[in-house]
């Protein structure tokens, strides 16, 4: 990930914390809690993202959300509603407009301890995030024809490739593949891939490839372990990304980044709001603690991190206070006090 | 196959078929499936068209469409799309599927007990919509540098998938169909193909119909596959699924894919690739092509046929475990072709008896 452009702080560094609807809630404040117990120094700024109309009548998030994230560049946050089918638009859209977050970053590597039928993942998808199929722009053209349009650009295309491959060389990666469907959307998913090619050529040391969405995702299933970086623009990376999430274990253990242009950074828990479970102390927090320690990796806190993903890891290798979406029967706050003792006795 | 009548048999009880070998594996694997139907003495007839995928004219294309017209089943491989070329040569393939209003793919993926996998007990059909969405080849730059690609849904094509999905279901003894969509994000576009297969559902009470966004799907086909039954979506998801879906019960090598209109049925590989880094070497799994090849004779009504070849190739894959190197094993492509025959020959009638 990107060096900080602060500079080395040792006091307190505030991060933007957006709890979330549903469970949303529950698994910040245990996040909180794991963070308090590995003592790092990170304030916490609580804000809320509901949308409202602004002048105008556009949508937006509120003015007190948005300047905390100026100030801060750095925010968690948990997940949001999105209802379906008309309605105001994504909630996560509009954060993603607001903030220019134009790349959408997720690290899939197995976890030891929470067996699934694939082992020795170890892949990051690298979605653009800003246009592609999700322009928000359809119109009915006439009764019964819908057209959805999808958005290619030129400098949008460029700037996902360049921190695609800024990415695989800041993290030791070998290969950038990129995921198109250029023999169908020849326009479209050509410009993509030629900017890719473009930008390759300033990367040498990385090896490029190019593959077919359907041929990812049938060689992804049978052979995950063929595939690196990949990138790719909006609706690919969302399919492809929860695909891999899919093969590690589920949204509920999948961390999500997202990069902007200024500096600023949201990571994120991907999974739903899984209102049926809300409030219950049942919920599975290491989604966002994953990405909560994607993000102390990003601000340079690398020992905080290694810490908080180590306890987290152990916790669910020893198999004694799993969620039960883990395979256990124990309680969310159970499961977090675990890994707190666990931080507390690395020590 | 529901809606679609096969055409007579004119010429002495003969079947003509066109046959498009494509590139890649398409010639190789479709020459095994002549040699197949020559040795079982099936009464098919093939008319070859070539279709250059280096020519940027559509003469090629036009001609198998037209010789489709006239036979009304088509079995082919498939044609490379060089998107080298300027974005003005549209994919053949496509250009086919649209052409004739080949409107449904239809794939039904099993798992095989011969062959090694991490799932097991799939069974998955899988409807798809082939004409329009994401497919529909309208792009435009309208600024330099900024390109749009249009995806079209309407409501006559997406009632029509809809109703072939649940009439297929129904004629196969399916208990539930799940629409496949994005409509939280593409509210309007996957919002109306959802709200067709609702319409749709209501009037087949005995299937259960559900919903699930494409993304939740993938997961869940990756960690829990068996949970699905029937499956219906758009061009673009239709081709994520298929694929995950394949590679699931053993990759491409191994599923057989149809495309149905109204009035002409085509057959190929389900997953429609090209394969050219296998071309030529003798390593290409027949499986798929040969499958294909059954299903269509199913829609000729040649079903003794269908069925005598089908269970050749089965205990090939199941008993002897005769592997081409896609599923793990060593054998060429040749040497299965050759046990398939073998089978046939030992358990069918002696030509002689018919």
């Amino acid at each position: 990930m990107r060096r900080p452009t602060a500079s080395f702080n040792r006091g307190m560094q505030t991060v933007t914390l957006i709890p979330g609807d549903g469970i949303g809630p529950e698994i910040s404040t245990a996040v909180m809690k794991i963070f308090e117990a590995a003592k790092a120094p990170i304030r916490w700024e609580e804000r809320n993202v509901t949308a409202i109309k602004g002048p105008g009548g556009r949508w937006m998030i509120p003015p007190d959300a948005k300047e905390s994230m100026d100030k801060s560049k750095i925010g968690l946050k948990g997940p949001l509603k999105t209802p379906i089918a008309a309605g105001h638009p994504s909630m996560n859209l509009l954060l993603r407009k607001t903030f220019d977050l134009y790349a959408n970053v997720r690290p899939c590597i197995s976890i030891e301890g929470y067996k699934t039928p694939y082992t020795d993942v170890d892949l990051v998808t690298i979605r653009e995030n800003t246009e592609g199929e999700y322009s928000g722009i359809e119109h009915v053209i006439v009764d019964g024809v819908v057209q959805s349009i999808k958005l290619i650009t030129e400098n949008a295309s460029r700037r996902i490739a360049e921190y695609a491959f800024e990415y695989a060389r800041n993290n030791q990666r070998t290969s950038v593949t990129a995921v198109h469907k250029a023999n169908i959307m020849r326009m479209s998913d050509g410009l993509f891939l030629r900017k890719c090619r473009e930008v390759a050529e300033n990367y040498k040391d990385i090896k490029f490839t190019e593959m077919y969405l359907d041929t990812v995702c049938l060689n992804m299933v049978q052979d995950p372990t063929q595939f690196d970086v990949l990138v790719m623009p909006n609706l690919y990376g969302d399919i492809l990304s929860d695909l891999c999430a899919g093969l590690i274990g589920g949204l509920g253990v999948t961390p999500s980044g997202n990069i902007g242009a200024n500096g600023v950074a949201i990571f994120e828990s991907v999974h739903g709001t899984a209102p049926d479970i809300a409030g219950m102390d049942l919920a599975n927090p290491t989604a966002l603690l994953l990405s909560a320690v994607m993000m102390l990796r990003h601000m340079g806190l690398h020992d905080y991190g290694n810490k908080i993903q180590t306890a987290c890891f152990d916790t669910i290798r020893d198999k004694k206070v799993l969620t039960k979406d883990l395979g256990g029967n124990s309680k969310c706050s159970e499961f977090t006090a675990d890994i707190c003792r666990r931080i507390q006795d690395l020590d | 196959m529901p809606m679609l009548q096969p055409p007579p048999a004119k010429y002495g009880g003969r079947h003509t078929v066109t046959l498009i070998p494509g590139d890649g594996i398409g010639p190789e694997l479709l020459n095994h499936v002549r040699e197949v139907f020559r040795f079982s003495c099936v009464p098919v007839d093939f008319e070859v068209v070539h279709v250059n995928s280096a020519l940027e004219t559509e003469d090629d294309i036009n001609n198998a469409i037209t010789a489709i017209r006239r036979n009304g089943v088509a079995l082919k491989g498939n044609i490379e799309t060089k998107h080298t070329m300027a974005p003005s040569v549209k994919s053949r393939n496509n250009l086919l599927r649209t052409s004739l209003d080949l409107y449904a793919n239809v794939m039904h993926c099993q798992s095989l007990p011969g062959v090694q996998t991490r799932h097991k007990n799939i069974d998955i059909m899988i409807i798809r919509e082939n004409t329009e969405g994401e497919y529909s080849s309208l792009e435009h730059e309208s600024v330099s540098g900024v390109v749009e690609s249009l995806k079209i849904i309407t409501r006559n094509n997406s009632l029509r998938i809809a109703d072939y999905a649940f009439q297929l279901a129904r004629e196969k003894g399916r208990r539930r169909v799940t629409a496949v969509h994005k409509a939280n994000i593409m509210k309007l576009g996957d919002g109306l193909f959802l709200q067709c297969c609702r319409e749709v559902a209501s009037g087949y009470p005995d299937i259960t119909f559900d919903s699930m966004i494409v993304d939740n799907t993938t997961m869940q086909l990756v960690s829990k596959p068996q949970q699905f039954d029937v499956m219906v979506m758009p061009n673009l998801y239709g081709n994520v699924v298929s694929n995950v879906c394949a590679g699931l019960v053993g990759g491409p090598g191994l599923v057989p894919g149809a495309n149905y209109g109204h009035a002409y049925a085509v057959f190929e590989t389900a997953t429609r690739n090209t394969g050219k880094s296998i071309a030529d070497r003798n390593i290409a799994n027949p499986t798929a092509m040969l499958l294909a090849s059954c299903m269509m004779l199913d829609h000729l009504k040649l079903y003794d046929h269908a069925s005598s070849i089908r269970n050749a190739i089965l205990t090939t894959m199941n008993e002897t475990r005769l592997h081409t190197a896609d599923i793990g094993g060593q054998g060429t492509t040749s040497e299965v072709v050759q046990s398939i025959m073998r089978f046939i020959q030992s358990k069918g009638q002696l030509t002689t008896d018919l």
